[in-house]
């Protein structure tokens, strides 16, 4: 960490390594007078995903697309599948679409329950809380490495994963996921223990996490019916974590720029579409974005842009199809690996938080009326998806059809384009591949930090983090302090997927 | 009570990839795994409280000398580039590449691990044409050199060890940074490559449930088919060094259990095949790359006899995605002469 000062009132302060996130991080920011009037995120790392797929056999997407992220392994083999089979205009079969709902639930929900008790929560038992009526108790059970929490959540997350055993081989780093669906046939009596699987993590969830029956979450519908709750289950973790934000205000800190994108989360085929949805939605969580109010989402909108990026060769925003990734470490403007993808020009936020809003849920709406996103209702949009996904695991897997195909061959053209967009933990994830003399011609990645942490753009526009830490009153310690980290962090920010 | 072996945790040109595998250990999981056997982890990246100054004022101690560091652990490629730079990985913070900070460890660490096939021999991100200039801490590829040069090693006397794979099972982690906290590793615990033989002295091959396929050479022709993936669907598992089928994933997967191809990622440049992962080359008919140490010309012959022998059952099941055929009983067989003789 270094200091320096830019003008008598302000002082720039270059703040990392940050860890307990995902990959690398750097943030600068300007201070006057404890509060941060600006910063600047920078991604350090630079690996070059998209020129290495370059010339590459198309299917072999499937090999390497997954390496870029071992968090989010399941997320990025889900996306380059739907790509090849959108480039192929195939339909995967019923057994493969559910089979693929469950390893992605199942890596979602690994990451959201590793996000909450390894990365977030430990920062509550850091000895600058030493002074706070509830530090021992908090110490006791988030204490990073040795708080009694991580005896039973390494376990629990380990043994839900066993899905991926079963149904992917191993996790991370399948190659099971593939555009007409999955490898993997199920048998009877491994439907059985996929169930048995699901319920005992519903049972680790309800005993340990919520200390309540999911479907009471998940009916709740608004702030009140919150803090009510919360009152009548004080010893489950989540309360104890509402108990921490109600304290620290952290509804306060870090909100940004309240638009919300989602790309849809989970095919919607192992439900009855009717029942879910009324037909509208091809989504378990639907599509859209909302900017005040919901709207539909052209995906066409979406452009990157690289005006502070160390990139080159392009003068405008463009969509992924056409983008190019070119190092120009020389690039006067730039302070960042990243880029910066906007849609229609605005910033979005993508994650937990914004898949609730676009879809609807009643006590996401209203916890974002009345105070935004913040880090709070980041956090608790989070735990409530894992509520919400386990009783739909519980359906896409008893209706696995043990008999019937869970994958189709795929016959890619020498020449086509597709994109896969999908719903990862952290957000909205997609690859847009061309294909040329059967070769991968162009294929572009936006990954959810990519929105979340990207730099500013060409309108000097700053990116939802850069936004989430304006405004922020920090004191006049010198070092990160713990607030800067609960923001950073309440966004679980996945850097390795962020520049790829 | 042997005193505490301290192990730092850095990571560069990877996808973290072996970190998550690794909290995937059980009974015991990773943090009781590591206390049992002594290892105290000074820093990790997702696991420790200490963050920025907290974590730069760890590094100053170890660097001073201040903290004794027994083994450096190494996740990602070192990233040399653009034009040799390192620039490609800063330390956030810091104004130092990777590199630099990775390359001043060694020299303070008593062992120097890698964890996975990025940091022991560059792995996938070395792929295509290397945008990043990546390199393995003592190879790049199959050439011995990488960061810290062929003939390096640790003040502990040992080469770079190379816990290869992509990822790395938690076992082969756990149970080679325990055998160096014991000090029971040497240098014959090592295959050529620097890989601890706990696991690569066997074959993925080994323990894979299409053995029967294999033998008589009933083979898959589409992804989700059960037969032997090795003729058609580019499966290495005769050739690729570990014991994936035995010690097993996530409960008890492995890549072949899930019904796709082994890629041997414990071998250097796995990234690179020269065709397509899911496709085996062929010439003449014949795959190339048959198991390493067989004759070919037995293999071929072997091959064709047991082709010739393959039983009906298997032939259906092998391009089935589901048994179509089950084994028969006794009575089955009995019938079944009768009813040939008729």
């Amino acid at each position: 960490m270094s200091t320096r000062s830019s003008d008598k009132s302000s002082t720039r302060r270059i703040l990392g390594p940050f860890n307990r996130i995902e990959g690398d991080l750097e943030v600068q920011v300007e201070v006057e007078q404890g509060t941060i009037v600006k910063a600047w995120v920078n991604s350090p790392l630079f690996r070059g995903f998209e020129q290495i797929l370059h010339g590459k056999e198309p299917m072999d997407a499937l090999v390497y697309t997954p390496r870029i992220c071992g968090i989010c392994s399941a997320s990025q083999s889900v996306a380059a599948a739907q790509a090849l089979a959108a480039a192929q205009g195939l339909q995967p079969c019923r057994n493969g679409e559910l089979a693929t709902n469950l390893i992605l639930a199942a890596e979602n929900l690994a990451d959201h329950l590793t996000h909450f008790y390894l990365f977030f929560m430990p920062d509550f038992a850091r000895q600058s809380y030493a002074n706070k009526a509830w530090f021992k108790n908090i110490n006791e059970r988030f204490k990073a490495q040795t708080g009694t929490a991580a005896r039973q959540v390494l376990p629990a997350r380990a043994e839900f994963l066993h899905l991926t055993g079963i149904l992917a081989g191993k996790w991370p780093h399948s190659l099971a996921l593939r555009p007409g669906g999955t490898t993997r046939t199920v048998e009877a009596q491994e439907k059985i223990r996929l169930l048995t699987t699901i319920i005992m993590f519903r049972t680790f969830l309800q005993d340990v996490v919520f200390g309540d029956e999911l479907e009471q979450l998940n009916a709740l519908r608004n702030e009140e019916e919150l803090k009510s709750w919360q009152q009548s289950h004080p010893d489950s973790d989540f309360a104890k974590f509402l108990m921490v934000a109600d304290d620290l205000e952290l509804e306060k800190l870090g909100g940004a720029s309240n638009n919300f994108m989602s790309y849809g989360a989970y095919s919607n085929v192992g439900n009855n579409a009717e029942e879910k949805n009324n037909g509208e939605s091809d989504h378990l969580f639907k599509s859209g974005i909302w900017q005040q109010d919901y709207q539909s989402l052209n995906p066409d909108n979406i452009k990157e842009d690289i005006t502070h990026s160390w990139l080159s060769a392009q003068s405008e925003a463009k969509h992924p199809y056409h983008g190019s990734t070119i190092v120009d470490t020389d690039e006067e403007n730039g302070y960042s690996w990243c880029k910066a993808p906007r849609l229609n020009g605005h910033v979005m936020e993508v994650g937990a938080i914004s898949r609730q809003m676009v879809d609807g849920h009643p006590l996401i709406r209203s916890l974002v009326a009345s105070s935004g996103a913040n880090v709070r209702n980041r956090v608790i949009a989070r735990l409530l998806e894992l509520s919400l996904v386990v009783p739909e695991m519980e359906n896409w897997a008893r209706q696995l059809q043990p008999k019937a195909p869970f994958c189709l061959p795929s016959n890619l053209p020498d020449e086509a384009q597709g994109a896969g967009m999908v719903e990862a933990a952290r957000g909205s994830l997609g690859h847009w591949i061309r294909i040329k003399n059967g070769r991968i011609l162009n294929y572009q990645i936006i990954a959810p930090t990519t929105w979340n942490f990207s730099p500013r753009d060409s309108n000097d526009q700053p990116g939802a983090l850069e936004l989430a830490l304006q405004n922020t009153y920090v004191g006049e310690d010198k070092n990160a302090s713990v607030i800067i980290q609960h923001i950073i962090r309440s966004f679980d920010p996945c850097m390795v997927c962020t520049v790829h | 009570m042997n005193k505490n072996f301290n192990i730092l945790w850095l990571q560069s040109g990877g996808c973290g990839g072996c970190s998550m595998s690794v909290l995937n250990a059980e009974a015991p999981d990773m943090y009781s795994s590591l206390l049992i056997n002594n290892i105290n982890l000074l820093w990790h990246p997702s696991l420790s409280e200490a963050s920025s100054e907290e974590f730069l004022a760890l590094l100053e101690s170890i660097e001073k000398g201040d903290i004794i560091l027994d083994a450096l652990c190494l996740e990602g490629s070192v990233m040399q580039g653009p034009n040799g730079s390192g620039r490609f990985h800063m330390l956030g913070g810091t104004g130092r590449t990777m590199m630099e900070v990775i390359e001043s460890l060694t020299k303070k660490a008593n062992y120097t691990v890698a964890i996975g096939t990025c940091a022991a021999y560059g792995g996938i991100t070395m792929s295509g044409n290397n945008p990043g200039e990546a390199c393995g801490l003592q190879y790049e590829g199959h050439q011995a050199g990488g960061l810290l040069g062929e003939n390096w090693l640790s003040p502990g006397k040992l080469p770079v060890i190379n816990i290869a794979g992509c990822p790395t099972h938690p076992n082969w982690v756990i149970d080679t940074l325990a055998q160096l906290a014991m000090g029971d590793l040497t240098l014959e615990n090592l295959d050529s490559l620097k890989r601890p033989r706990n696991y690569t002295d066997h074959l993925v091959h080994h323990g894979c449930p299409r053995n029967e396929y294999y033998e008589f050479k009933a083979s898959a022709v589409e992804q989700s088919d059960l037969g032997c993936m090795m003729e058609n669907l580019g499966c290495l598992g005769t050739q690729a060094r570990a014991d994936c089928n035995t010690v097993l994933w996530n409960g008890d997967g492995s890549c072949l259990r899930g019904g796709y191809a082994c890629i041997n990622c414990t071998a250097p440049e796995f990234e690179e095949p020269g065709h397509s992962f899911t496709r085996t080359p062929k010439i003449a008919g014949i795959p190339v790359g048959l198991p390493t140490d067989m004759p070919k010309a037995w293999f071929i012959a072997l091959a064709s006899l047991s082709k010739a022998a393959t039983p009906k059952r298997l032939k259906v099941n092998a391009v089935s995605d589901h048994i179509r055929i089950t084994p028969g009983t006794k009575v089955e067989a009995k019938s079944d002469k009768e009813a040939e003789k008729q």
